[in-house]
């Protein structure tokens, strides 16, 4: 009874087929019907399905529909799995999708690709459940390489200019060094193991005690993780994510910060009780995602665009996951990647309206004064970064609070370099409110031509806005009277097939080291609205003041440049150097051409005998004979 | 009648009939040529509805053969050599790839030849019947008549209707062949003399008296051989040149189908005959497939040349058909066995891409294109798909197989397993770079500017014609990747048996085939091979 809900994925993937081959023909409002109505289906199948895995035993509930793949030892079915983790992330994906493909529709309502956009968009929905709710790891494989090429084909939508492409390939190769990782960490696995199914890897790592010694396990783990670095965009693997903001705002909205770079925390939640075996790859985890949020917000300090100052953000918000992940609070990561969905989305859906208002102007220094104009995009976006600083009572100051309070049990460290993060966070948040918002119009023809968005755009603002006011309140951490219900909730997810039950609870000054943040919080975001509230005179200022720092700052730590030096140039080199000297003159010229010429050659010099002429015979006929009379007479 | 005899010949028919035909074919002078093409397409179209239909509804017999053909054939200095044709589940997929591919191919190059079409057609129509022989050929003499009589055909559609340098690469794909062959026949003339006789199990038995130094240099000859034709590394260089020069219909048959009979041969005859030394030299075999795979893709990298980037992606790919043969795991050889079906689906559909660019552009240099897709927006949506699946993108055919063949060379049990699958899945990444490189510089981006760009030359998408080749091609790519069991059932029981033989731990039980279930051998050749 329950098997239509194949239908979840499988409705966006057909939706994207029709489109793609009709949607040009039956017109853009038809193939907007199609395709909001499509999500909007998958989100009313993702509820039923949700109802039907509360009432699942062990909350959990399996579809198997045939083999996919099946050698030997290895079988590998094509199954879906509900479960608290993939249902919760499966309403967010198509909930959250179906509001930003509204909202696409009016933001691309005069572009010519529509068509072609809602395809790619739907597709990328497809792959995105199928990542979610995949009951084997190849399978879930399958969604990770597919979202990847969406997000290929969406970043270089804008196919015939320069830098689409070229950030969209940049974000295809360095998510597949990541998929390496992912790969390696799947055959080690499925040597250990023997399997590739979810339920049964976690079963059997269950029954395993955590006092073995689990090298290849390590190893797994880390490779694992490695490929998480790749899709959510961690240190050293995060340059694609900036990129990435060369394709239409909503889809950064859509995949580059609320749904598919957080795969990555996904995946280490579903193999939860394997990552909880694994010690060494936990604190790998934690201080991975420590010095991605701290330096990733760094950068967000001095960035012009609008788009880049936001997805230096995501990718220091991701880092906070990790954070929380290291520090084992898996619920704690999975918490922040719900509400950090609502709030990023809305701060990208509203950088969207501001750029949709300014004919595509994307740089903070030519904003100023939206405020009036833009009212609705305006208070939306107050109430996203509010969330994103952690303002009490608001989504993230729970989710960000639980998770920093993990970290310092972990380490103290750990917590200092996120309550920095934190800090900066909320200083570039709001520069960048104060900087579009607030102050004298810089410039004055986009000024006088802007106007709000339509309603197709503003409501999933509105929606999305009440959204991340009220998402924290899912999770209210035990120290504020709450009972963390989030990690109830996912507890038969985190805790499958462990017989060792879950851990002990810790103590700390969790109400002190909340004030501390909070406090600190609120002040840098206070001097960040200052200093730009009245234009760019404060800052340029400070600029002037550490010329170095901001320079540095500003070009991003010079990491892609330095990339391109020291690792891209050099395999080219290589690339090269294999082939003309290796292939062209080692192989092909010492070994085929040179015996050739040799035979060649020996046969010219054997023919220069063959002259044609008596008297040479003669010679030689006479040589010859001489010669063997002297031989037979000695 | 016909039909009867065909229902009781088949394989001699599916062999000598596109043999005949396309010797018929030959006879027609030049100005008929439209009707040697037709009567080439239509000819080896009904080849292929012949063998699907036939094929598809054969059941195995206990010796796990579909279909045998066999009886005494001559005698030389003492040797019988058998008429000895087998079908089973190691060739099975392989024949009717062949049989599915060359109409298509022809069907796809309609118009690219434009002198003496009608000739080329003809020989292309045989070539399709030695290669069916060679795969179908159980008598090593007899195989050993057929890959050599595969290369004429291939050396004349490269020598005559090649590009520039035509000459140059006719001559060392012959050459290097040859070569490799030569060496090949002496090592298979005296393990003959030995066994006294040209069947894989009679050499097999008598291979295990042999020194095993002995055993390993033959070993050597037969694997450099069938290494040649794979090609692997490094003696692919023949290759890049053949793939360049080749027309359009040959680089196709040559990724295709040729290629095949190296991983083929490898499976078929080296490893059985020679267990120990091939279970001895898996490691060199391996490092050897690892060096491919990452060598070829950082080669075909920095390719100018759209077809040559193509044809070096080829000696990565079939790196790992190699490595998943090395492996010696179920896994592995059934992941190689289906990657080769993988290679000649992907690689066959990439070269004729490009040749419909090609008939278009006049040039395949990358630098002379840019801005392609707004031109061409079907022809980039093929090309795209078919880039996918030869990188591997999970759902497609390329996926399946290479995570086959790493998962089975990790759990090979060698020393060198796990380190060598992890570095060989660098070839996903490679594979991805070059591919989408040449991708992003040949179809995005503004359109080349320059006024006798390639670009500037596109002016119809694909037409109707070429749209019929396409979409077969992409349906088996999804089917490939969604469900690989249509492909690789038929192998699985071949596939593990020869293992096991290979990993028994009794020499004596290394047979290709049970003895009784060959009544006929006994029958026939019983004397001879007491006499010897």
């Amino acid at each position: 009874m329950q098997t239509y809900l194949w239908l979840i994925p499988l409705l966006p993937l057909l939706t994207s087929a029709l489109i793609g081959l009709l949607g040009k023909r039956a017109g853009k409002p038809v193939t907007a019907v199609v395709a909001v109505g499509s999500v909007l289906a998958s989100f009313a199948l993702s509820l039923s399905a949700y109802s039907l895995m509360k009432a699942a035993p062990g909350f959990r509930l399996e579809l198997t529909y045939f083999e996919w793949m099946h050698v030997g030892s290895l079988s590998v079915p094509m199954g879906l799995v509900f479960d608290p983790l993939s249902c919760a992330m499966a309403l967010v994906v198509s909930g959250i999708g179906a509001l930003i493909h509204l909202y696409s529709v009016g933001y691309m309502w005069k572009d010519e690709g529509f068509a072609r956009y809602f395809a790619y968009l739907n597709l990328f929905v497809f792959f995105m459940l199928t990542l979610v709710l995949g009951s084997s790891l190849p399978l879930l494989f399958v969604g990770w390489e597919g979202v990847g090429l969406c997000s290929y084909l969406l970043i270089g939508y804008y196919f015939e200019t320069d830098y689409a492409p070229a950030a969209g390939l940049k974000a295809f190769l360095t998510n597949r060094i990541g998929d390496l990782g992912m790969v390696a960490g799947m055959m080690a696995l499925f040597a250990y193991f023997g399997t590739l199914t979810m339920g049964d890897l976690l079963t059997k790592a269950g029954h395993l005690s955590p006092e073995v010694g689990f090298g290849v396990l390590t190893f797994a783990t880390l490779m694992m993780f490695i490929g998480a670095t790749g899709k959510s965009a961690q240190l050293p693997l995060y340059v694609w994510l900036p990129d990435a903001m060369a394709g239409p705002t909503p889809v950064s909205a859509l995949i580059h910060a609320a749904t598919m770079v957080t795969a990555g925390i996904l995946l280490v939640c579903r193999l939860a009780p394997l990552f909880q075996l694994t010690p060494i790859t936990l604190t790998v985890i934690a201080w991975v995602g420590a010095a991605t949020a701290l330096f990733a917000a760094t950068i967000g300090l001095c960035q012009r665009d609008i788009k880049k100052v936001l997805a230096y953000s995501t990718v220091s918000q991701l880092g906070y996951m990790f954070l929380g992940l290291g520090a084992a609070g898996f619920a704690a990561g999975f918490f922040h990647v719900f509400t950090h969905a609502w709030f990023k989305a809305l701060l990208f859906l509203g950088a969207g309206s501001v750029i949709h208002a300014m004919h595509h102007e994307q740089d903070l220094f030519k904003m100023g004064g939206l405020r009036k104009k833009l009212p609705i995009t305006f208070w939306t976006m107050l109430i996203g970064t509010l969330a994103i600083m952690g303002f009490p009572g608001f989504s993230g100051f729970f989710s960000k609070d639980e998770i920093l309070y993990l970290a310092y049990l972990k380490s103290p460290v750990l917590w200092l370099m996120g309550v920095i993060g934190a800090c900066l966070t909320s200083f570039y948040m709001w520069r960048l409110m104060a900087l579009a918002f607030w102050g004298e119009p810089r410039d004055h023809h986009a000024y006088d031509h802007a106007h709000e968005s339509p309603l197709t755009m503003t409501l999933p603002l509105m929606v999305l806005a009440v959204g991340s006011a009220l998402a924290g309140w899912w999770g209210v951490p035990e120290a504020f009277g709450g009972h963390f219900n989030v990690g109830q909730f996912l507890a038969p997810s985190l805790t499958f097939g462990q017989l060792h039950g879950a851990h002990g609870h810790h103590e700390g000054p969790a109400i002190l080291l909340a004030a501390i943040s909070t406090a600190l919080a609120l002040g840098f975001g206070a001097w960040g609205f200052f200093s730009y509230r009245n234009g760019l005179a404060i800052g340029e200022a400070r600029a002037a003041k550490w010329p170095t720092l901001h320079r540095i700052l500003e070009n991003k730590y010079y990491v892609d440049e330095g990339m391109e030096r020291f690792i891209l140039a050099p395999i080219r080199w290589l690339g090269q150097k294999l082939w003309r000297v290796v292939d062209v003159i080692v192989i092909d010229g010492l070994g085929v051409n040179l015996p050739g010429a040799l035979a060649g050659l020996s046969g010219d010099v054997i023919a220069t005998t063959q002259t044609g002429r008596v008297r040479n015979y003669a010679l030689a006929m006479t040589l010859g004979a001489l010669a063997l009379l002297w031989i037979f007479l000695k | 009648m016909l039909t009867n005899w065909i229902n009781t010949h088949l394989l001699t028919f599916l062999t000598f009939a596109p043999i005949l035909w396309g010797a018929l074919l030959l006879c027609l002078p030049e100005r008929q040529a439209y009707l040697a093409k037709l009567l080439g397409l239509l000819g080896t179209l009904g080849l292929a509805v012949v063998g699907f239909s036939l094929m598809l509804r054969l059941a195995p017999d206990p010796s796990g053969a579909l279909f045998l053909e066999h009886q005494p054939w001559f005698t030389v200095v003492g040797l019988p050599v058998d008429y000895h044709l087998r079908l089973d589940g190691l060739n099975f997929w392989l024949i009717l790839l062949t049989l599915f591919l060359v109409p298509l191919t022809l069907l796809g190059t309609w118009n690219s030849l434009k002198q003496r079409s009608g000739a080329a057609t003809a020989l292309f129509v045989m070539l399709e019947g030695t290669v069916l022989g060679a795969l179908f050929a159980q008598d090593l003499l007899l195989f050993y008549l057929f890959w050599e009589a595969m290369l004429p055909p291939m050396f004349f559609l490269i020598g005559i209707w090649g590009g520039q340098d035509r000459k140059y690469a006719a001559n060392k794909f012959m050459l290097y062949t040859l070569a490799g062959s030569l060496l090949w026949l002496v090592a298979l003339l005296y393990v003959a003399s030995h066994a006294g006789g040209f069947t894989p199990e009679l050499m097999g038995q008598a291979v295990t008296a042999m020194p095993f130094g002995t055993q390993c240099l033959l070993f050597v000859a037969f694997a450099v051989a069938f290494a040649i034709k794979v090609p692997l590394f490094p003696l692919h260089t023949w290759l890049p040149d053949a793939h360049t020069e080749a027309p359009t219909a040959g680089s196709v048959i040559l990724a295709g189908v040729l290629l095949k009979l190296g991983g083929y041969g490898l499976l078929r005859f080296a490893v059985p005959i020679f267990p120990q030394a091939a279970l001895h030299y898996a490691q060199p075999l391996a490092l050897l497939s690892v060096i491919a795979i990452i060598y070829g893709a950082l080669v075909a990298m920095m390719q100018l040349d759209i077809k040559k980037l193509v044809a070096y992606s080829s000696v990565s790919h079939m790196g790992f058909v190699v490595l998943g043969i090395a492996s010696f795991t179920v896994i592995g050889v059934q992941g190689a066995v289906f990657q080769m079906l993988n290679h000649g689906i992907s690689t066959g559909a990439l070269f004729l891409l490009v040749g419909m660019l090609y008939d278009r552009a006049h040039t395949r240099q990358i630098a002379d294109f840019g801005g392609v897709a707004k031109r061409m927006p079907i022809f980039t949506f093929f090309f795209l798909v078919v880039t996918l699946s030869s990188i591997g993108l999970p759902l497609t055919n390329g996926f399946v197989g290479e995570f086959l063949i790493l998962n089975g060379t990790y759990v090979s049990g060698f020393a060198w397993g796990r380190p060598m699958a992890v570095v060989a899945s660098l070839g996903i990444l490679f594979g991805a770079v070059y591919l989408l490189w040449m991708v992003k510089r040949v179809f995005w981006g503004p359109e080349n500017a320059a006024e006798d760009s390639g670009t500037a030359h596109l002016h119809d998408d694909l037409n109707a014609r070429e749209i019929a080749v396409m979409v077969p091609l992409v349906v088996l790519i999804f089917w490939m990747g969604l469900h690989h069991r249509t492909f690789t059932a038929h192998s699985e029981a071949t596939v593990t048996k020869l293992l096991a033989d290979i990993k028994a731990p009794s020499p004596r039980a290394v047979q290709v085939i049970p003895a009784d279930a060959h009544p006929a051998l006994h029958s026939d050749h019983g004397s001879s091979e007491e006499a010897h």
